[in-house]
């Protein structure tokens, strides 16, 4: 009987802390940014705010294209991702596959910024690329601040989000399956297609998942190496915030993007027929 | 090993692969390593020879190690992560055994929110916590004497308090993934023995999970150390090592920017190559 009170007290604290945990830095935080997006600058409630995404082309379309280029991105990891994930699991030696995995992990914790700002300088007019092309003798296009910059940092920040769910999931796969598919004549390609893939589809959905919020939601990526003409939706929010102080409209502007990946992510995990469970775990 | 994959074409292909992925990966953080000790004023090659003066200047050029804006950042970094990551990773601790033994039917609610920051783009997090704690900051201006600006205003307490919402869902991840190989018995073995709950969780509970407590907080400390997105909405006066950084590079920047990026992924290599060779996991 005593244990069992002690143990409801416990528990209970655990439970305090967790609900205070979650209610005061992610409820309320969220539903203060949704309030605040219907209210204009005396505190009223109004629409305006969503009005005015939809009457400006910039924000339309600047939301467009960043949705666009979240889905392109996740694409091109994944394409990177899928046979790195099976060399590593499969066809490298366990010790050797730690060691990479180790560099691999490097820029995680060096930091966004450094790493963001590290491809700035390789890339720029007299980073390393461009000066050893030149030196051969070998004219370059310029390569920062354009599209091609901003894709490469985008993907190298992300990748890893992508690689280690779907080598979680490949560690599952039973290699009889791949040895008995080769001794039954089955091509490489279909192999792929029919065992591999579907194999690591829990993996591929959830890095996608990560790899598009943590795209769409980027600041530094598209500010230092996308250049002007690239305009990010995070930029226009940081700029209602921090610029313009206009804080109404950039919680509406915050609450779309938010409603927008929750979109997407559900259509993904329809689409692929995954259990959100899964996914999430 | 695949049985079936062992032609010398396929493994030909796989190191091919791997080794073009791996020179890409490490590129720019090699770049940024020479560069920081280049003698010259610009950012970026040709490389003039060799200097310390990045690091140990204090005339001309100034380096980091008499950089007062630059250390004092790099302090408010380190004071924030240490504090950041032992806040997290008591409520995660407590969320886990929580979740463990809670029998609510909130619980699965309860536990999609608690992970929900890892798929909330950082920017949004940031201006729902500003948003929010400007709210709460005014209502107790307007309706009480008590002045929560110091705590509640863009400075140092508001990026602890805004760090402590999404680091704890990591934190939350690590410990949780070792409570799942706990074995119960042992709980149920030191109650027959009649050991109190909070005996139990002294004594039994935390020594099992030591190693994923350690573990997240090293997590914990780079994930804050590292923040740019949220952290850019909740700065005062005082930023953190990446937003100061930022600036610099913006504004104004200066090849000491090279240097500090070079000691902290100095640092950061060295630490896990050092987990690579003595680390158990």
């Amino acid at each position: 009987m005593k244990s069992d009170c002690s143990k409801n007290r416990l528990l209970l604290i655990y439970g305090l802390i967790v609900v205070g945990w979650i209610f005061m830095l992610i409820v309320l935080p969220h539903t203060g940014l949704f309030l605040s997006s219907f209210t204009n600058d005396d505190g009223k409630f109004t629409l305006a705010n969503y009005l005015k995404f939809f009457n400006q082309k910039i924000y339309y379309k600047t939301f467009l294209y960043t949705f666009f280029n979240g889905i392109l991105i996740a694409f091109f990891s994944f394409l990177i991702s899928m046979p790195l994930a099976f060399f590593l699991t499969k066809n490298i030696p366990k010790k050797v596959s730690n060691f990479l995995l180790t560099i691999l992990l490097i820029p995680l914790g060096v930091g966004e910024l450094i790493v963001v700002y590290s491809w700035m300088v390789t890339l720029s007019d007299n980073g390393l690329i461009k000066h050893s092309l030149q030196i051969l003798g070998i004219d370059v296009p310029k390569l920062l601040n354009t599209p091609f910059s901003m894709t490469l940092g985008f993907v190298y920040i992300s990748l890893v989000f992508m690689l280690l769910p779907i080598m979680q999931s490949l560690e599952n796969l039973d290699n009889c399956l791949v040895e008995a598919a080769l001794d039954l004549g089955a091509s490489k390609f279909t192999i792929i297609k029919r065992i591999i893939i579907p194999f690591a589809m829990p993996g591929i959905v959830s890095g996608t998942i990560m790899v598009f919020t943590m795209v769409i939601g980027d600041f530094l990526v598209p500010n230092i190496l996308g250049g002007k003409s690239a305009l990010w939706f995070t930029e226009i929010i940081y700029n209602n915030f921090l610029t313009t102080l206009n804080w109404n409209l950039g919680s509406a502007f915050g609450f779309l993007l938010l409603l927008g990946s929750v979109f997407v992510i559900w259509l993904l995990i329809k689409i692929t027929g995954q259990q959100y469970e899964k996914v999430v775990k | 090993m695949i049985n079936g994959l062992v032609s010398k074409r396929y493994q030909a292909s796989v190191f091919v692969f791997t080794a073009f992925f791996f020179l890409f990966w490490l590129l720019p953080l090699f770049v940024i390593s020479i560069l920081a000790f280049n003698n010259a004023d610009y950012i970026g090659f040709p490389f003039k020879g060799f200097t310390l003066d990045w690091f140990f200047g204090s005339g001309n050029r100034v380096g980091v190690f008499h950089d007062a804006d630059l250390l004092q950042a790099l302090f408010i970094s380190i004071k924030t992560a240490l504090l950041v990551s032992a806040v997290s990773l008591f409520i995660a601790t407590a969320a886990v055994l929580y979740f463990e033994k809670a029998k609510s039917r909130f619980k699965d609610f309860l536990y999609y929110l608690s992970v929900s920051p890892l798929i909330i783009p950082g920017v949004i997090l940031g201006i729902a916590l500003l948003t929010f704690a400007t709210t709460i900051l005014y209502f107790f201006q307007d309706h009480s004497s008590i002045d929560l600006s110091d705590y509640l205003s863009p400075g140092f307490w508001l990026v602890v308090i805004g760090q402590i919402s999404f680091v704890t869902s990591y934190s939350m991840l690590i410990v949780q993934s070792q409570m799942k190989k706990f074995d119960k018995t042992l709980e149920e073995a030191a109650l027959s023995l009649k050991a109190s709950r909070f005996e139990v969780l002294r004594y039994i509970v935390v020594p099992y999970l030591k190693p994923s407590l350690i573990k997240a907080f090293l997590a914990g400390f780079l994930i804050s150390f590292s923040n740019f997105n949220t952290t850019v909405f909740l700065v005062g006066s005082d930023p953190t090592l990446p937003i100061y950084l930022f600036s610099q590079v913006k504004y104004n920047l200066t090849p000491v920017v090279n240097a500090i990026s070079f000691l902290i992924i100095f640092t950061i290599t060295a630490f896990a190559f050092l987990n690579f060779l003595f680390g158990k996991e």
